[in-house]
C-alpha cells in the first residue's frame, strides 16, 4: 500500500506520509501522536533507569555498606529523584497521553503549535541527556538529593551545575508543553464543544497547563542561581555573603509543590476517563470535578512552606502554609466522592484500566492522607526528614500518578497501537504490583514513625526488620512491573487487533479507528452534547 | 475586531504612539526628579507606582492589550495575581522572623 | 474574533492563537523576572541603608539615557509593525533597524557600566566586594544578575528582530503575515517594562 497515494484519512498514522522516510520521519514528525510515542519510549527508557537506581538503593538497605559505598548511595538517591521526577512522573500523562489525546478528544487535528511539540521533545531529550551525562563526567554524580539545598550544593565538588544545567533546560520543554496545550485548548476546539462539554481529562491538563507555565519558570530562575552562585560566587544563598539558604527553599519549593501537582492532576483526569466506560454510567459531578481540577492548581501554588517548616521560617508564615495545605485538601476529596459515586449503582465491567484506577484510589488516599498529618504543623516537627515522608510521596507520586498514568496506559493502549493486550496478565500484573506495592511503601511510614530518617546511608539495629521487608516488597513490586510491561510490549506485535471502540467509550478518539489515521478525523464534528452519554 | 477594521485603526497610530511614547518620557523624568527629592521611605513606593503607570502604558497601547480579546487580559490577571500571592507569602516568612 | 477555519488547523493561520501564545510565554518569562525581583525586594527590606548608600555608586545619567533609549526603541518597534500592516515595507524595515540600534547603543551603555564598575574592582566575589558591607555584596550581586540577565533578553531581542527585518525585505512578512513581527514586538516590549522596573529600583533609590 502506497502510503502517499491514499488520502490522509485512511492510513494509520504510523505510515509515512510526510517528507521524511524511516527514523526522520520520526524524529523530525509535528504529528501530535508521533511526538506522543516518541515521548512514551523516553519517558519509559528513563523510568526503567530510575527504577534500577531504587533497587539498588534498597539492595544497599538491607545491609549497608555491603554493595554500595556512602558516597554512592547518596548519589544514588539524589540521581534517583532527579530522574524519576523530572524524567518520568512530571513529564509521563501529559507528554505521552496528554500530546496523543488532546487533539483528538476536543476535535483538532493536532495542537495549536505543533512545531514547538517537536522541539519540547527535543529539549526533553536535550535535558535528559545532560542529566545523564552529570553522572559520568566533573565530579560525579550530584550527591546533594533532589532538592539542590545550599549551602552543601553550593560547595559540593559533584557535579551539580550540570546537572542543573540539564533540569533548567527540562524545565523549558515543560513550559512548552504547557504553553501549547492552553492554546490548543482555548483555540482549536471542535465547533459546538463549549467548554462544559470537554472531557474531564482536558480540564486536568488544561489546570496542568496552566501550573507549568507559572511554575517552572521560578525552578528556571532558583536552578540559574544555584549555577551562578556556584560558578562566580554570587552570594545569595551564602550567608557570609549577606545571603540567605532559605531564599533558595523558597524559590525551590515555590515550583516544586505545584510540580506535584503537574503531577498529580492528569493522572486524576485519567481515571475520570475510565470510571464512567466501566461503570457504563455518566461521571457524577462533572463542574465539581472541573472546578476541583482548577482549584487543585490554584491551591496548589500556596502551599510550598510545608516543605520547609522546620528550617527556620517565622511561625505567622508557618501557621499560614498549615492552614492553606489542609484546604488543598479538599477539592481532592471532592473529586475521590464524585468518583465512588460515579461507580455506585453503576454497570461494573472489571478490566485492567478499572482495576489500575481502584488501585489509584486505594493508594492515593493513603497518600493524600497521610499529607494532612504532614501539614499538620506540630506533628510535622517530628517526622519531617524521615521515612514517613519518603512513603507519603511515594503513594501520592507513584501510587497515585504513576498508577494512574499505568491505568491510562491500559485504557488507550487499544487505540494508541491498534492491538488488544493480554487481560489475563494485565490483571495478575496489577494485583502483583498492588501488594508488592504496599509492602515496599507501608513499612516506611512504620519507620518513619519509628524514628528513621530519610537519606540515610545507614541505621541503628531496630531499623532493620522494616528496612528487609521494604527491600522484599520491591523485588515483588518489580516483578509486577516486568510482567506488566513485558504484556504490554509482547502485544504490541502480537496482541489481537483491536476495534475502534473496544471499551465503549463516548469520547471522540474512538470514533476514529485504532490506530487513529494522521489527520484524526475525516471531518471535524460538530458537537452537540457532553461526553460520558452513557444511556 | 476585524483585520481590516483593526488596519483602519492603525492608520492613524504612527501620531498616537508618539503620543504615548511622550508620555512614557514625562514619566521617566518625574521618576528622576522625584528621586532627586531623597524622600527616602515614600521613594521606593513612588518609584514603584511610576513604574507602573509606565509598565501599564506600554502594556495598553505599544502590546496592544486595550484591543485584544477578554481572555488575555484575564491570563495576565491570572499571572500577576500568581506572583503577588507568591510574594506575600515569601513575605510573611521574611517579614515576622 | 472569528476562528480560522479549525478544520484545516494544521495549515491555517490561527492569529489570536499565535498571540495568545506569545503571551503565554511571556508570562513565563514574567514570572523568571519576578523570581529575581522577589529577591531584590526581600534583600531591600533586610538591608535598606545598604542598598541606598550602593545604589549612589551607580550612573543616574547613564540610567536614565537607557531608559529613554529602550521607550524609544519600544516606539520604532510598534511604528514597524503598523508599517508592515498598511504595506509599508520599507518603512517596516527602517523602523525594525533603527529599533536594533537602539538595542546595541543600550548594550553598548551597559558594556561600559560594567566595565567601569570592575576597573573598581567591583564585581562577584571580588576581593573590594567581599570587603564591603553583606548588604552592598548583595545589591551588586543583584546588580549584575538582573541587569545581565535583561542584557541577555535585549541580545536574543535583537537578533530576533534581525530576522524578521531580513523576512520584512525578503517579503514574507506583509499586511496579511505579520504575526511574526506582532509577537517579537510583543517580547521587546516586555523586555523595555523590565528595564522600567530596574531603571528605579537600582538607579534612584539613593
Amino acid at each position: 500500500m502506497n502510503a502517499r497515494e491514499n488520502s490522509p484519512h485512511s492510513v494509520s498514522f504510523y505510515d509515512d506520509s510526510g517528507r521524511y522516510r524511516g527514523l526522520f520521519s520520526w524524529l523530525f514528525t509535528t504529528d501530535h501522536k508521533r511526538i506522543g510515542i516518541l515521548y512514551l519510549i523516553s519517558v519509559l527508557s528513563f523510568f526503567a533507569v530510575g527504577v534500577t537506581l531504587g533497587l539498588l538503593m534498597r539492595l544497599n538497605l538491607i545491609d549497608p555498606g555491603r554493595f554500595i559505598s556512602e558516597r554512592t548511595y547518596n548519589s544514588l538517591f539524589t540521581v534517583h529523584g532527579v530522574i524519576q521526577i523530572f524524567l518520568f512522573i512530571i513529564p509521563a500523562i501529559p507528554t505521552t497521553l496528554g500530546n496523543f489525546f488532546l487533539p483528538l478528544l476536543i476535535g483538532a487535528r493536532d495542537v495549536a503549535f505543533p512545531r514547538i511539540n517537536l522541539l519540547s521533545w527535543w529539549l526533553f531529550i536535550l535535558g535528559g541527556l545532560i542529566v545523564v551525562l552529570s553522572i559520568f563526567t566533573g565530579g560525579g554524580a550530584p550527591d546533594t538529593g533532589w532538592t539542590f539545598y545550599a549551602p552543601y550544593s553550593i560547595r559540593t565538588a559533584s557535579n551539580v551545575s550540570l546537572a542543573l544545567f540539564g533540569v533548567f533546560i527540562l524545565g523549558f520543554s515543560s513550559i512548552l508543553t504547557g504553553l501549547n496545550f492552553v492554546t490548543t485548548i482555548h483555540r482549536l476546539r471542535a465547533p459546538g464543544m463549549k467548554w462544559f462539554r470537554m472531557p474531564l481529562f482536558v480540564w486536568s491538563l488544561y489546570a496542568t497547563a496552566w501550573t507549568q507555565i507559572l511554575a517552572t519558570p521560578i525552578l528556571a530562575i532558583a536552578v540559574l542561581l544555584l549555577v551562578l552562585e556556584r560558578s562566580f560566587g554570587i552570594g545569595f544563598f551564602d550567608p557570609t555573603k549577606g545571603g540567605d539558604p532559605i531564599l533558595f527553599e523558597h524559590l525551590f519549593w515555590i515550583y516544586s509543590h505545584p510540580a506535584v501537582y503537574i503531577m498529580i492532576l492528569p493522572a486524576m483526569g485519567v481515571v475520570t476517563e475510565i470510571f464512567p466506560v466501566f461503570a457504563r454510567k455518566t461521571v457524577f459531578g462533572y463542574k465539581a470535578i472541573a472546578f476541583s481540577s482548577l482549584a487543585i492548581a490554584f491551591f496548589g501554588y500556596l502551599v510550598w512552606g510545608h516543605h520547609m517548616f522546620t528550617s527556620g521560617m517565622s511561625d505567622t508564615s508557618r501557621i499560614i502554609f498549615s492552614l492553606i495545605t489542609f484546604l488543598v485538601a479538599v477539592p481532592s476529596g471532592v473529586k475521590v466522592f464524585n468518583w465512588i459515586a460515579t461507580l455506585y449503582k453503576g454497570s461494573i465491567e472489571v478490566y485492567s484500566p478499572l482495576l489500575f484506577s481502584l488501585a489509584f484510589i486505594f493508594l492515593f488516599s493513603i497518600g493524600g492522607l497521610t499529607g494532612l498529618i504532614n501539614g499538620t504543623l506540630s506533628l510535622n516537627l517530628y517526622i519531617h526528614g524521615t521515612y514517613f515522608i519518603v512513603a507519603h510521596f511515594h503513594y501520592t507520586m507513584f501510587g497515585g500518578a504513576g498508577f494512574g498514568f499505568f491505568a491510562g496506559l491500559h485504557y488507550w493502549f487499544p487505540k494508541m497501537f491498534g492491538r488488544m493486550y493480554n487481560e489475563r496478565a494485565a490483571r495478575t500484573a496489577c494485583f502483583i504490583m498492588f501488594i508488592g506495592f504496599n509492602i515496599l511503601y507501608f513499612s516506611m511510614f512504620i519507620l518513619g514513625l519509628q524514628g528513621m530518617p530519610r537519606r540515610y546511608f545507614q541505621y541503628l539495629p531496630q531499623f532493620r526488620t522494616n528496612h528487609i521487608i521494604s527491600t522484599i516488597g520491591s523485588w515483588i513490586f518489580v516483578a509486577g512491573l516486568l510482567l506488566m510491561f513485558g504484556n504490554l510490549i509482547w502485544s504490541l506485535r502480537k496482541g489481537k487487533k483491536a476495534p475502534g471502540n473496544p471499551w465503549g467509550g463516548k469520547t471522540l478518539e474512538w470514533q476514529v479507528p485504532s490506530p487513529p489515521p494522521r489527520e484524526n478525523f475525516e471531518e471535524i464534528p460538530v458537537i452537540t452534547h457532553g461526553p460520558y452519554r452513557f444511556d | 475586531m476585524s483585520t481590516e477594521q483593526e488596519t483602519q485603526l492603525t492608520a492613524t497610530r504612527y501620531r498616537k504612539y508618539v503620543y504615548v511614547w511622550l508620555s512614557l518620557i514625562v514619566l521617566t523624568s518625574l521618576t528622576v526628579s522625584v528621586a532627586r527629592l531623597h524622600l527616602t521611605s515614600y521613594a521606593i513606593l513612588i518609584a514603584i507606582l511610576i513604574a507602573t503607570t509606565k509598565a501599564g502604558i506600554v502594556v495598553t497601547f505599544f502590546m496592544h492589550l486595550k484591543n485584544e480579546p477578554l481572555i488575555l487580559r484575564l491570563m495576565l490577571f491570572v499571572a500577576l495575581l500568581a506572583f503577588t500571592l507568591i510574594a506575600l507569602l515569601t513575605f510573611s516568612d521574611v517579614w515576622y522572623r | 474574533m472569528e476562528k480560522t477555519e479549525t478544520a484545516h488547523a494544521v495549515h491555517t493561520r490561527d492569529i489570536e492563537g499565535a498571540k495568545m501564545g506569545m503571551w503565554v510565554f511571556l508570562f513565563t518569562e514574567m514570572l523568571l523576572f519576578g523570581g529575581l525581583f522577589l529577591l531584590y525586594s526581600v534583600y531591600r527590606s533586610k538591608y535598606s541603608a545598604e542598598f541606598h548608600g550602593s545604589a549612589a555608586e551607580l550612573d543616574i545619567v547613564l540610567g536614565t539615557l537607557n531608559t529613554v533609549i529602550l521607550l524609544t526603541s519600544s516606539l520604532t518597534m510598534v511604528l514597524s509593525i503598523s508599517a508592515l500592516r498598511k504595506g509599508h515595507r520599507g518603512l517596516s524595515s527602517l523602523f525594525q533597524g533603527m529599533t536594533i540600534l537602539l538595542a546595541i547603543i543600550f548594550l553598548v551603555n551597559k558594556y561600559l557600566e560594567w566595565s567601569t564598575h570592575i576597573h573598581h574592582g567591583i564585581y562577584p566575589d571580588s576581593p573590594a566586594l567581599l570587603a564591603m558591607e553583606r548588604g552592598q555584596i548583595i545589591f551588586f550581586s543583584l546588580y549584575y544578575v538582573m541587569t545581565g540577565i535583561h542584557g541577555l533578553h535585549v541580545l536574543i531581542g535583537a537578533g530576533v528582530i534581525a530576522g524578521t527585518l531580513v523576512f520584512t525585505t525578503q517579503g514574507k512578512l506583509g499586511p496579511d503575515n505579520f504575526v511574526m513581527l506582532e509577537n517579537t514586538g510583543l517580547y521587546w516590549h516586555f523586555v523595555d517594562i523590565i528595564w522600567i522596573y530596574l531603571f528605579p529600583l537600582f538607579y534612584l533609590i539613593v
